[in-house]
Protein backbone atom coordinates (compact mmCIF):
# COMPACT_ATOMS: atom_id res chain seq x y z
CA UNK A 1 0.00 0.00 0.00
CA UNK A 2 1.56 3.05 -1.03
CA UNK A 3 0.82 6.52 1.23
CA UNK A 4 0.90 9.59 0.30
CA UNK A 5 3.86 11.86 1.79
CA UNK A 6 1.76 14.39 3.94
CA UNK A 7 0.92 11.42 5.87
CA UNK A 8 3.89 9.91 6.20
CA UNK A 9 5.17 13.31 7.76
CA UNK A 10 2.32 13.12 10.27
CA UNK A 11 2.97 9.75 10.86
CA UNK A 12 6.94 10.49 11.68
CA UNK A 13 5.44 13.71 13.88
CA UNK A 14 3.20 11.57 15.96
CA UNK A 15 5.98 8.66 16.62
CA UNK A 16 8.36 11.42 18.08
CA UNK A 17 5.39 13.09 20.31
CA UNK A 18 4.87 9.68 21.35
CA UNK A 19 8.61 9.31 21.86
CA UNK A 20 8.65 12.57 23.93
CA UNK A 21 5.12 11.61 26.42
CA UNK A 22 7.15 8.55 27.14
CA UNK A 23 11.34 9.81 27.00
CA UNK A 24 10.40 13.33 28.16
CA UNK A 25 10.51 12.35 31.81
CA UNK A 26 13.31 10.67 32.57
CA UNK A 27 15.05 13.39 30.98
CA UNK A 28 13.20 16.46 32.82
CA UNK A 29 14.93 14.03 35.64
CA UNK A 30 18.40 14.23 34.86
CA UNK A 31 17.98 17.93 33.64
CA UNK A 32 16.56 18.78 37.39
CA UNK A 33 19.44 16.21 39.33
CA UNK A 34 22.23 19.20 37.45
CA UNK A 35 19.92 22.40 38.55
CA UNK A 36 20.45 24.32 41.63
CA UNK A 37 17.28 24.35 44.41
CA UNK A 38 16.67 27.98 43.09
CA UNK A 39 16.72 26.81 39.58
CA UNK A 40 13.83 24.23 40.41
CA UNK A 41 11.46 26.84 42.16
CA UNK A 42 10.88 29.34 38.92
CA UNK A 43 7.81 28.67 36.66
CA UNK A 44 7.59 28.30 33.62
CA UNK A 45 10.51 25.78 34.58
CA UNK A 46 14.09 26.14 32.73
CA UNK A 47 15.02 23.48 30.46
CA UNK A 48 18.40 23.10 31.33
CA UNK A 49 20.16 24.54 34.23
CA UNK A 50 22.54 27.61 34.02
CA UNK A 51 25.55 24.98 35.38
CA UNK A 52 25.36 21.72 35.87
CA UNK A 53 25.72 20.88 39.76
CA UNK A 54 27.41 17.53 39.96
CA UNK A 55 27.49 18.25 43.34
CA UNK A 56 24.12 17.27 44.29
CA UNK A 57 24.59 13.40 43.05
CA UNK A 58 27.31 13.55 46.16
CA UNK A 59 24.76 15.30 48.03
CA UNK A 60 22.26 12.51 47.64
CA UNK A 61 24.75 9.83 47.93
CA UNK A 62 26.09 11.36 51.38
CA UNK A 63 22.48 12.29 52.93
CA UNK A 64 22.17 8.69 53.98
CA UNK A 65 24.06 5.14 54.30
CA UNK A 66 23.48 4.38 50.70
CA UNK A 67 26.96 2.61 49.90
CA UNK A 68 25.40 0.61 52.60
CA UNK A 69 22.06 0.43 50.51
CA UNK A 70 23.84 -0.12 47.59
CA UNK A 71 25.69 -3.18 48.85
CA UNK A 72 22.51 -4.52 50.23
CA UNK A 73 20.53 -4.10 47.08
CA UNK A 74 23.59 -6.04 45.51
CA UNK A 75 23.73 -9.02 47.64
CA UNK A 76 19.62 -9.24 47.90
CA UNK A 77 19.28 -9.24 43.86
CA UNK A 78 22.15 -11.59 43.33
CA UNK A 79 21.31 -13.88 46.59
CA UNK A 80 17.87 -14.16 45.59
CA UNK A 81 19.38 -14.92 41.80
CA UNK A 82 21.87 -18.02 42.74
CA UNK A 83 18.97 -19.45 45.11
CA UNK A 84 16.52 -19.71 42.40
CA UNK A 85 19.01 -20.90 39.89
CA UNK A 86 19.71 -23.61 42.41
CA UNK A 87 15.97 -24.28 43.32
CA UNK A 88 14.27 -23.74 40.30
CA UNK A 89 16.63 -25.69 37.72
CA UNK A 90 15.91 -29.28 39.77
CA UNK A 91 12.09 -28.34 40.11
CA UNK A 92 11.54 -27.81 36.67
CA UNK A 93 13.66 -30.93 35.07
CA UNK A 94 11.43 -32.74 38.04
CA UNK A 95 8.34 -32.02 36.94
CA UNK A 96 9.49 -31.72 33.16
CA UNK A 97 10.91 -35.27 33.17
CA UNK A 98 9.45 -37.43 35.24
CA UNK A 99 6.39 -39.16 36.15
CA UNK A 100 5.58 -39.31 40.32
CA UNK A 101 2.70 -39.59 42.62
CA UNK A 102 0.98 -36.15 43.23
CA UNK A 103 3.25 -34.65 40.59
CA UNK A 104 0.09 -32.62 38.99
CA UNK A 105 -1.14 -31.95 43.02
CA UNK A 106 2.36 -30.31 43.53
CA UNK A 107 2.81 -28.89 40.08
CA UNK A 108 -0.64 -27.19 41.13
CA UNK A 109 0.56 -25.93 44.04
CA UNK A 110 3.24 -24.51 42.12
CA UNK A 111 0.59 -22.64 39.86
CA UNK A 112 -1.04 -21.32 42.87
CA UNK A 113 1.84 -19.71 44.33
CA UNK A 114 1.99 -17.97 41.52
CA UNK A 115 -0.51 -15.78 41.63
CA UNK A 116 -0.18 -14.81 45.09
CA UNK A 117 1.45 -11.69 45.45
CA UNK A 118 3.61 -10.69 47.73
CA UNK A 119 1.11 -7.54 49.00
CA UNK A 120 -1.51 -10.01 50.31
CA UNK A 121 1.10 -12.30 52.57
CA UNK A 122 3.27 -9.66 53.90
CA UNK A 123 1.73 -9.14 56.79
CA UNK A 124 1.62 -12.84 57.65
CA UNK A 125 5.32 -13.29 56.45
CA UNK A 126 6.20 -10.41 58.72
CA UNK A 127 5.08 -11.73 61.71
CA UNK A 128 6.48 -15.15 61.00
CA UNK A 129 10.12 -13.98 60.15
CA UNK A 130 9.85 -11.43 63.34
CA UNK A 131 8.99 -14.67 65.32
CA UNK A 132 12.19 -16.15 63.77
CA UNK A 133 13.93 -13.05 64.48
CA UNK A 134 14.90 -12.83 60.41
CA UNK A 135 13.09 -9.30 60.44
CA UNK A 136 15.84 -6.30 59.13
CA UNK A 137 17.92 -8.52 58.21
CA UNK A 138 19.01 -9.50 54.55
CA UNK A 139 17.71 -13.38 54.75
CA UNK A 140 14.60 -11.35 55.18
CA UNK A 141 14.49 -10.75 51.62
CA UNK A 142 15.89 -13.19 49.66
CA UNK A 143 14.64 -16.55 51.69
CA UNK A 144 10.85 -15.79 50.53
CA UNK A 145 11.86 -15.30 47.28
CA UNK A 146 14.68 -18.49 47.21
CA UNK A 147 12.63 -19.94 44.62
CA UNK A 148 9.97 -18.69 41.80
CA UNK A 149 6.95 -20.31 40.63
CA UNK A 150 7.46 -18.60 37.39
CA UNK A 151 10.71 -19.75 36.77
CA UNK A 152 9.76 -23.43 37.47
CA UNK A 153 6.55 -22.79 35.01
CA UNK A 154 8.82 -21.53 32.32
CA UNK A 155 11.62 -23.58 32.29
CA UNK A 156 9.72 -26.58 32.65
CA UNK A 157 8.22 -26.07 29.24
CA UNK A 158 11.89 -25.22 27.81
CA UNK A 159 12.93 -28.89 28.92
CA UNK A 160 10.02 -30.70 27.82
CA UNK A 161 10.94 -29.32 24.48
CA UNK A 162 14.22 -31.41 24.73
CA UNK A 163 13.82 -34.65 22.50
CA UNK A 164 13.46 -37.70 24.22
CA UNK A 165 15.97 -39.42 22.27
CA UNK A 166 18.68 -37.06 23.35
CA UNK A 167 18.44 -38.09 26.64
CA UNK A 168 18.17 -41.85 26.25
CA UNK A 169 20.94 -41.71 24.44
CA UNK A 170 23.00 -40.21 27.14
CA UNK A 171 21.77 -42.30 29.48
CA UNK A 172 22.85 -45.33 27.84
CA UNK A 173 26.56 -43.65 27.57
CA UNK A 174 26.13 -44.14 31.45
CA UNK A 175 25.54 -40.81 32.23
CA UNK A 176 24.38 -40.02 35.44
CA UNK A 177 21.08 -38.13 35.89
CA UNK A 178 22.60 -35.09 37.61
CA UNK A 179 24.88 -35.15 34.76
CA UNK A 180 22.59 -35.30 32.25
CA UNK A 181 20.79 -32.67 33.84
CA UNK A 182 23.60 -29.61 34.54
CA UNK A 183 25.66 -31.04 31.54
CA UNK A 184 22.67 -31.02 28.53
CA UNK A 185 19.35 -29.65 29.68
CA UNK A 186 20.81 -26.52 31.21
CA UNK A 187 23.26 -25.36 28.89
CA UNK A 188 20.15 -26.44 26.07
CA UNK A 189 17.92 -23.95 28.14
CA UNK A 190 20.67 -21.40 28.17
CA UNK A 191 18.32 -18.93 26.78
CA UNK A 192 15.39 -19.38 29.11
CA UNK A 193 17.93 -18.80 31.85
CA UNK A 194 18.82 -15.56 31.23
CA UNK A 195 15.35 -14.08 30.69
CA UNK A 196 15.05 -15.23 33.69
CA UNK A 197 17.51 -13.85 35.21
CA UNK A 198 17.46 -10.53 33.98
CA UNK A 199 13.49 -10.71 34.94
CA UNK A 200 14.50 -11.70 38.50
CA UNK A 201 17.29 -9.17 38.63
CA UNK A 202 15.52 -5.95 37.45
CA UNK A 203 12.37 -7.25 39.69
CA UNK A 204 13.80 -7.45 42.51
CA UNK A 205 16.52 -4.62 42.17
CA UNK A 206 13.60 -2.58 41.98
CA UNK A 207 11.35 -3.85 44.68
CA UNK A 208 10.35 -1.44 46.97
CA UNK A 209 7.60 -3.19 48.87
CA UNK A 210 8.99 -6.00 50.15
CA UNK A 211 11.90 -4.33 51.69
CA UNK A 212 10.28 -1.18 52.96
CA UNK A 213 7.99 -3.91 55.15
CA UNK A 214 10.70 -6.27 56.56
CA UNK A 215 13.37 -3.78 57.23
CA UNK A 216 12.75 -1.50 60.54
CA UNK A 217 16.18 0.36 60.27
CA UNK A 218 19.16 1.16 57.50
CA UNK A 219 21.11 -2.22 58.51
CA UNK A 220 19.38 -4.20 55.54
CA UNK A 221 17.62 -1.22 53.65
CA UNK A 222 17.73 -1.36 49.75
CA UNK A 223 18.50 1.36 47.49
CA UNK A 224 14.81 1.41 46.02
CA UNK A 225 14.05 2.44 50.38
CA UNK A 226 17.16 4.78 50.64
CA UNK A 227 15.64 7.08 47.90
CA UNK A 228 12.34 6.89 48.51
CA UNK A 229 13.62 8.17 52.12
CA UNK A 230 15.40 10.82 50.53
CA UNK A 231 12.70 13.48 50.44
CA UNK A 232 12.44 12.98 54.23
CA UNK A 233 15.63 14.90 54.57
CA UNK A 234 14.15 17.94 55.48
CA UNK A 235 11.21 19.99 55.66
CA UNK A 236 10.53 21.29 51.76
CA UNK A 237 10.82 19.01 48.48
CA UNK A 238 14.95 19.37 47.14
CA UNK A 239 13.83 18.41 43.81
CA UNK A 240 17.48 19.02 42.79
CA UNK A 241 18.80 16.06 45.40
CA UNK A 242 15.91 13.82 44.94
CA UNK A 243 16.18 13.67 41.43
CA UNK A 244 19.82 12.84 41.34
CA UNK A 245 18.98 10.30 43.54
CA UNK A 246 16.55 9.03 41.30
CA UNK A 247 19.42 9.05 38.71
CA UNK A 248 21.42 7.18 40.49
CA UNK A 249 18.88 4.49 41.17
CA UNK A 250 17.73 4.34 37.05
CA UNK A 251 20.19 4.74 35.38
CA UNK A 252 21.92 1.22 35.80
CA UNK A 253 18.57 -0.35 34.21
CA UNK A 254 18.19 2.12 31.65
CA UNK A 255 21.85 1.22 30.14
CA UNK A 256 21.35 -2.19 30.52
CA UNK A 257 17.69 -1.82 28.86
CA UNK A 258 20.14 -0.17 26.08
CA UNK A 259 22.21 -2.98 25.30
CA UNK A 260 19.97 -5.68 26.03
CA UNK A 261 16.47 -4.54 24.52
CA UNK A 262 15.34 -7.71 22.90
CA UNK A 263 16.35 -9.92 25.91
CA UNK A 264 14.82 -7.79 28.51
CA UNK A 265 11.54 -7.00 26.54
CA UNK A 266 11.52 -11.18 26.07
CA UNK A 267 11.95 -11.75 29.46
CA UNK A 268 9.19 -9.47 30.74
CA UNK A 269 6.27 -10.31 28.25
CA UNK A 270 6.96 -14.24 27.99
CA UNK A 271 4.20 -15.10 29.94
CA UNK A 272 1.67 -12.58 27.87
CA UNK A 273 2.91 -13.60 24.31
CA UNK A 274 3.62 -17.53 24.89
CA UNK B 1 16.49 -46.66 32.79
CA UNK B 2 14.58 -46.94 36.18
CA UNK B 3 15.18 -43.78 38.09
CA UNK B 4 15.24 -44.43 42.12
CA UNK B 5 11.36 -43.64 43.17
CA UNK B 6 12.70 -40.16 45.71
CA UNK B 7 14.47 -38.82 43.44
CA UNK B 8 11.95 -36.33 41.61
CA UNK B 9 10.55 -35.63 45.13
CA UNK B 10 14.50 -34.73 45.97
CA UNK B 11 14.62 -32.41 43.14
CA UNK B 12 11.43 -30.43 43.86
CA UNK B 13 11.52 -30.57 47.56
CA UNK B 14 13.62 -26.91 47.68
CA UNK B 15 11.06 -24.87 45.90
CA UNK B 16 8.33 -26.11 47.43
CA UNK B 17 9.45 -25.63 51.02
CA UNK B 18 9.70 -22.07 50.54
CA UNK B 19 6.76 -22.40 48.13
CA UNK B 20 4.42 -23.92 52.03
CA UNK B 21 6.59 -21.79 54.67
CA UNK B 22 6.48 -18.70 52.75
CA UNK B 23 3.24 -18.57 51.26
CA UNK B 24 0.69 -21.07 51.76
CA UNK B 25 1.56 -21.00 55.45
CA UNK B 26 0.95 -17.24 55.85
CA UNK B 27 -2.59 -17.74 53.85
CA UNK B 28 -3.81 -20.02 56.31
CA UNK B 29 -2.48 -18.14 59.45
CA UNK B 30 -3.72 -14.93 57.44
CA UNK B 31 -7.04 -16.22 58.24
CA UNK B 32 -6.57 -17.59 61.29
CA UNK B 33 -5.53 -13.72 62.09
CA UNK B 34 -8.87 -12.54 60.75
CA UNK B 35 -10.56 -14.47 63.51
CA UNK B 36 -9.02 -12.88 66.22
CA UNK B 37 -8.02 -9.88 68.41
CA UNK B 38 -4.37 -8.88 68.36
CA UNK B 39 -1.96 -6.11 69.02
CA UNK B 40 1.28 -7.70 68.10
CA UNK B 41 2.72 -6.89 71.27
CA UNK B 42 0.91 -8.86 73.84
CA UNK B 43 0.97 -12.54 74.44
CA UNK B 44 -2.52 -13.94 73.67
CA UNK B 45 -4.63 -13.40 70.33
CA UNK B 46 -8.27 -12.94 71.48
CA UNK B 47 -10.54 -15.05 69.13
CA UNK B 48 -13.50 -12.98 68.15
CA UNK B 49 -15.27 -14.77 65.74
CA UNK B 50 -16.69 -12.40 62.78
CA UNK B 51 -16.01 -9.22 64.48
CA UNK B 52 -13.15 -7.77 62.89
CA UNK B 53 -15.37 -8.52 59.36
CA UNK B 54 -18.44 -7.03 61.10
CA UNK B 55 -15.87 -3.82 62.17
CA UNK B 56 -14.52 -3.50 58.36
CA UNK B 57 -17.59 -3.72 56.63
CA UNK B 58 -19.42 -1.32 58.75
CA UNK B 59 -16.59 1.30 58.18
CA UNK B 60 -17.03 3.48 55.86
CA UNK B 61 -13.29 4.32 56.15
CA UNK B 62 -12.87 0.63 54.58
CA UNK B 63 -16.35 0.93 51.81
CA UNK B 64 -14.12 3.85 50.71
CA UNK B 65 -11.18 2.36 50.51
CA UNK B 66 -12.57 -0.67 48.54
CA UNK B 67 -14.49 1.76 46.53
CA UNK B 68 -11.04 3.52 45.27
CA UNK B 69 -9.99 0.42 44.72
CA UNK B 70 -11.90 -0.38 42.21
CA UNK B 71 -12.21 2.64 40.33
CA UNK B 72 -8.53 2.80 40.30
CA UNK B 73 -8.46 -0.50 38.97
CA UNK B 74 -11.39 -0.23 36.58
CA UNK B 75 -10.13 3.02 34.94
CA UNK B 76 -6.24 1.95 35.23
CA UNK B 77 -7.14 -1.45 32.91
CA UNK B 78 -9.71 0.39 31.11
CA UNK B 79 -7.35 3.32 29.68
CA UNK B 80 -4.42 0.79 29.61
CA UNK B 81 -5.62 -1.37 27.19
CA UNK B 82 -7.53 0.81 25.14
CA UNK B 83 -4.65 2.61 24.32
CA UNK B 84 -2.29 0.10 23.49
CA UNK B 85 -5.16 -1.13 21.44
CA UNK B 86 -4.84 1.78 19.04
CA UNK B 87 -0.75 2.56 19.52
CA UNK B 88 -0.07 -1.54 18.67
CA UNK B 89 -2.09 -1.52 15.89
CA UNK B 90 0.01 1.78 14.60
CA UNK B 91 3.63 0.91 15.74
CA UNK B 92 3.26 -3.22 14.74
CA UNK B 93 5.79 -2.53 11.77
CA UNK B 94 9.18 -3.18 10.94
CA UNK B 95 12.27 -1.05 10.83
CA UNK B 96 14.52 0.64 13.40
CA UNK B 97 12.14 3.59 13.55
CA UNK B 98 9.58 1.64 14.82
CA UNK B 99 11.34 -0.73 17.25
CA UNK B 100 13.07 2.39 19.08
CA UNK B 101 9.88 3.88 19.83
CA UNK B 102 8.60 0.71 21.11
CA UNK B 103 11.52 0.35 23.42
CA UNK B 104 11.05 3.66 24.50
CA UNK B 105 7.35 3.32 25.00
CA UNK B 106 8.13 -0.29 26.65
CA UNK B 107 11.01 1.80 29.32
CA UNK B 108 8.96 2.76 32.00
CA UNK B 109 8.25 -1.00 32.52
CA UNK B 110 11.47 -1.77 34.05
CA UNK B 111 12.29 1.41 36.09
CA UNK B 112 11.54 0.95 39.92
CA UNK B 113 8.28 2.60 41.19
CA UNK B 114 9.73 4.48 43.35
CA UNK B 115 12.19 6.59 40.72
CA UNK B 116 7.99 6.62 38.65
CA UNK B 117 6.58 7.92 41.63
CA UNK B 118 8.82 10.52 42.82
CA UNK B 119 9.35 11.51 38.73
CA UNK B 120 5.57 12.03 38.48
CA UNK B 121 5.19 13.85 41.91
CA UNK B 122 7.75 16.13 40.61
CA UNK B 123 6.38 16.49 37.15
CA UNK B 124 2.51 16.66 38.67
CA UNK B 125 4.07 19.48 41.29
CA UNK B 126 1.18 22.23 41.27
CA UNK B 127 3.77 24.90 41.61
CA UNK B 128 6.83 23.80 39.20
CA UNK B 129 5.99 20.89 37.80
CA UNK B 130 6.14 20.34 34.09
CA UNK B 131 2.45 19.57 33.59
CA UNK B 132 1.06 22.61 34.72
CA UNK B 133 3.65 24.41 32.62
CA UNK B 134 2.37 22.33 29.77
CA UNK B 135 -1.00 23.45 30.59
CA UNK B 136 -0.55 26.75 30.88
CA UNK B 137 0.93 26.79 27.64
CA UNK B 138 -2.77 26.05 26.03
CA UNK B 139 -4.05 28.71 28.60
CA UNK B 140 -5.50 26.34 30.91
CA UNK B 141 -5.22 27.19 35.01
CA UNK B 142 -3.26 24.82 37.33
CA UNK B 143 -4.30 21.77 38.56
CA UNK B 144 -3.35 20.41 41.89
CA UNK B 145 -3.30 17.09 40.99
CA UNK B 146 -2.25 15.07 43.53
CA UNK B 147 -2.91 17.36 46.57
CA UNK B 148 -6.82 18.19 45.96
CA UNK B 149 -8.81 15.17 46.98
CA UNK B 150 -11.01 15.49 43.41
CA UNK B 151 -8.05 14.91 41.27
CA UNK B 152 -5.79 12.94 43.29
CA UNK B 153 -6.67 9.16 42.54
CA UNK B 154 -6.96 9.91 38.29
CA UNK B 155 -3.65 11.84 38.69
CA UNK B 156 -2.69 8.07 40.35
CA UNK B 157 -4.25 6.15 37.80
CA UNK B 158 -2.43 8.79 34.83
CA UNK B 159 0.88 7.01 36.54
CA UNK B 160 -0.14 3.68 35.99
CA UNK B 161 -1.47 4.30 32.43
CA UNK B 162 1.65 5.52 32.07
CA UNK B 163 3.68 2.89 33.03
CA UNK B 164 1.58 0.58 31.34
CA UNK B 165 1.04 1.34 28.20
CA UNK B 166 4.65 0.00 26.80
CA UNK B 167 3.91 -3.58 28.20
CA UNK B 168 0.30 -3.75 26.95
CA UNK B 169 1.64 -2.48 23.82
CA UNK B 170 4.12 -5.19 23.33
CA UNK B 171 1.85 -7.86 24.40
CA UNK B 172 -0.90 -6.71 21.82
CA UNK B 173 1.89 -6.23 18.89
CA UNK B 174 2.79 -10.18 19.52
CA UNK B 175 -0.80 -10.87 19.47
CA UNK B 176 -1.82 -8.83 16.12
CA UNK B 177 2.05 -10.71 14.99
CA UNK B 178 -0.16 -14.44 15.97
CA UNK B 179 -3.35 -13.36 13.58
CA UNK B 180 -2.67 -15.72 10.12
CA UNK B 181 -1.91 -13.58 6.86
CA UNK B 182 -4.58 -15.79 5.03
CA UNK B 183 -7.69 -14.17 7.00
CA UNK B 184 -6.43 -10.39 5.77
CA UNK B 185 -5.89 -11.75 2.11
CA UNK B 186 -9.50 -13.07 2.49
CA UNK B 187 -10.61 -10.31 3.59
CA UNK B 188 -8.28 -8.10 1.08
CA UNK B 189 -10.44 -10.31 -1.76
CA UNK B 190 -13.90 -9.11 -0.83
CA UNK B 191 -12.82 -5.65 -0.49
CA UNK B 192 -13.80 -5.31 3.31
CA UNK B 193 -13.19 -1.72 4.82
CA UNK B 194 -10.42 -1.47 6.89
CA UNK B 195 -13.19 -0.68 9.64
CA UNK B 196 -14.65 -4.19 9.50
CA UNK B 197 -11.26 -5.75 8.85
CA UNK B 198 -10.39 -4.66 12.63
CA UNK B 199 -13.96 -5.56 14.02
CA UNK B 200 -14.24 -8.96 12.36
CA UNK B 201 -11.08 -10.12 12.43
CA UNK B 202 -8.45 -8.01 14.38
CA UNK B 203 -10.31 -7.42 17.72
CA UNK B 204 -11.79 -10.98 17.52
CA UNK B 205 -8.46 -12.72 17.25
CA UNK B 206 -6.92 -10.74 19.82
CA UNK B 207 -9.13 -11.06 22.14
CA UNK B 208 -6.69 -13.88 23.96
CA UNK B 209 -4.29 -11.81 24.79
CA UNK B 210 -6.89 -8.50 25.30
CA UNK B 211 -8.32 -11.11 28.04
CA UNK B 212 -4.57 -12.02 29.52
CA UNK B 213 -3.98 -7.86 29.96
CA UNK B 214 -7.22 -7.44 31.69
CA UNK B 215 -6.88 -10.52 34.07
CA UNK B 216 -3.48 -9.36 34.92
CA UNK B 217 -3.83 -5.38 34.55
CA UNK B 218 -6.78 -6.18 37.31
CA UNK B 219 -4.09 -8.64 39.54
CA UNK B 220 -1.61 -6.12 39.29
CA UNK B 221 -3.91 -3.01 40.00
CA UNK B 222 -5.48 -3.96 42.56
CA UNK B 223 -2.51 -4.32 44.78
CA UNK B 224 -1.14 -1.10 44.24
CA UNK B 225 0.87 0.33 46.92
CA UNK B 226 3.83 1.89 46.08
CA UNK B 227 2.58 5.16 44.30
CA UNK B 228 0.19 5.53 46.98
CA UNK B 229 3.00 5.00 49.58
CA UNK B 230 5.49 7.57 47.91
CA UNK B 231 3.16 9.99 46.57
CA UNK B 232 -0.09 10.67 48.85
CA UNK B 233 -0.05 8.24 51.70
CA UNK B 234 -3.52 7.68 51.51
CA UNK B 235 -4.59 11.10 51.22
CA UNK B 236 -5.82 13.96 50.89
CA UNK B 237 -9.01 12.83 52.88
CA UNK B 238 -8.49 9.14 52.14
CA UNK B 239 -9.06 10.05 48.42
CA UNK B 240 -6.02 7.34 47.26
CA UNK B 241 -6.34 5.02 50.25
CA UNK B 242 -6.45 1.65 48.36
CA UNK B 243 -6.70 -1.99 50.23
CA UNK B 244 -2.82 -3.13 50.31
CA UNK B 245 -2.55 0.77 51.80
CA UNK B 246 -5.08 0.24 53.77
CA UNK B 247 -3.89 -3.32 55.40
CA UNK B 248 -0.46 -2.37 55.69
CA UNK B 249 -1.66 1.29 57.82
CA UNK B 250 -3.84 -0.52 59.97
CA UNK B 251 -1.58 -3.60 60.86
CA UNK B 252 2.30 -1.42 60.90
CA UNK B 253 1.23 1.79 62.20
CA UNK B 254 -1.70 0.80 64.18
CA UNK B 255 -0.91 -2.95 64.75
CA UNK B 256 -4.63 -4.44 64.87
CA UNK B 257 -3.38 -6.99 63.49
CA UNK B 258 -6.46 -8.76 63.21
CA UNK B 259 -8.24 -6.14 61.54
CA UNK B 260 -5.66 -6.05 58.97
CA UNK B 261 -5.80 -10.02 58.48
CA UNK B 262 -9.40 -9.34 58.15
CA UNK B 263 -8.75 -6.89 55.51
CA UNK B 264 -6.09 -9.26 53.29
CA UNK B 265 -8.96 -12.31 53.81
CA UNK B 266 -11.17 -9.49 51.72
CA UNK B 267 -8.05 -9.29 49.12
CA UNK B 268 -7.72 -12.51 49.09
CA UNK B 269 -11.11 -13.87 48.03
CA UNK B 270 -11.24 -10.67 45.53
CA UNK B 271 -7.97 -12.52 43.80
CA UNK B 272 -9.27 -16.20 43.93
CA UNK B 273 -12.45 -15.16 41.85
CA UNK B 274 -10.05 -13.11 39.05
CA UNK B 275 -7.76 -16.29 39.09
CA UNK B 276 -10.45 -18.58 39.22
CA UNK B 277 -12.76 -16.81 36.00
CA UNK B 278 -8.57 -16.85 34.53
CA UNK B 279 -8.09 -20.39 34.55
CA UNK B 280 -11.85 -21.16 34.15
CA UNK B 281 -11.83 -18.95 30.63
CA UNK B 282 -8.08 -20.38 29.59
CA UNK B 283 -10.13 -23.62 30.10
CA UNK B 284 -12.45 -22.88 27.32
CA UNK B 285 -9.67 -21.02 24.72
CA UNK B 286 -10.88 -17.33 24.36
CA UNK B 287 -10.18 -17.60 20.37
CA UNK B 288 -11.59 -18.02 17.00
CA UNK B 289 -10.08 -20.78 15.64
Amino acid sequence: MKTSLPIKILNVIGLIVVVIIFAMPFIWMISTSLKTLGETMIFPPKWLPDELIWENFMEAWNSGPFLQYFINSVIVSVGILMLQFITVIPAAYAFARYEFRCKNILFGLVMVTMMIPAQLIFLPVFLNLSEWRLLDTLWGLILPFATSAFGIFMLRQTFKQVPEELLEAARLDNSSEFKIMMKMMVPMAKPTLITLGLFNFITHWNDYFWPLVMTTTERARTLPVGIAQLRQVDGGVAWNILMAGNVILVIPILITFFFAQRQIIRAFTYTGVK
Amino acid sequence: MKVAKWRPYLLITPAIIVFLVFFIQPIFYMIYLSFHDWNFISPDKTFVGLENFKALLSDPMFLQVIRNTLMYTFFTVLFSISIALLMSIWLNRRGWMYSFVQGAVFSPHIISLVSIAMLWMWIMDADYGLLNWILSLVGMDKVPWLTDPNTALASLIIIAVWKNIGYYTLIIIAGLQSIPKHLYEAAALDQTSSFRRFTKITFPMLSPSIFFLTIIGILDSIKVFETISIITKGGPLNSTNTLVYYIYENGFIFFKIGYASAAGVILLVILSIVTLIYFKVLGKRVHYQ
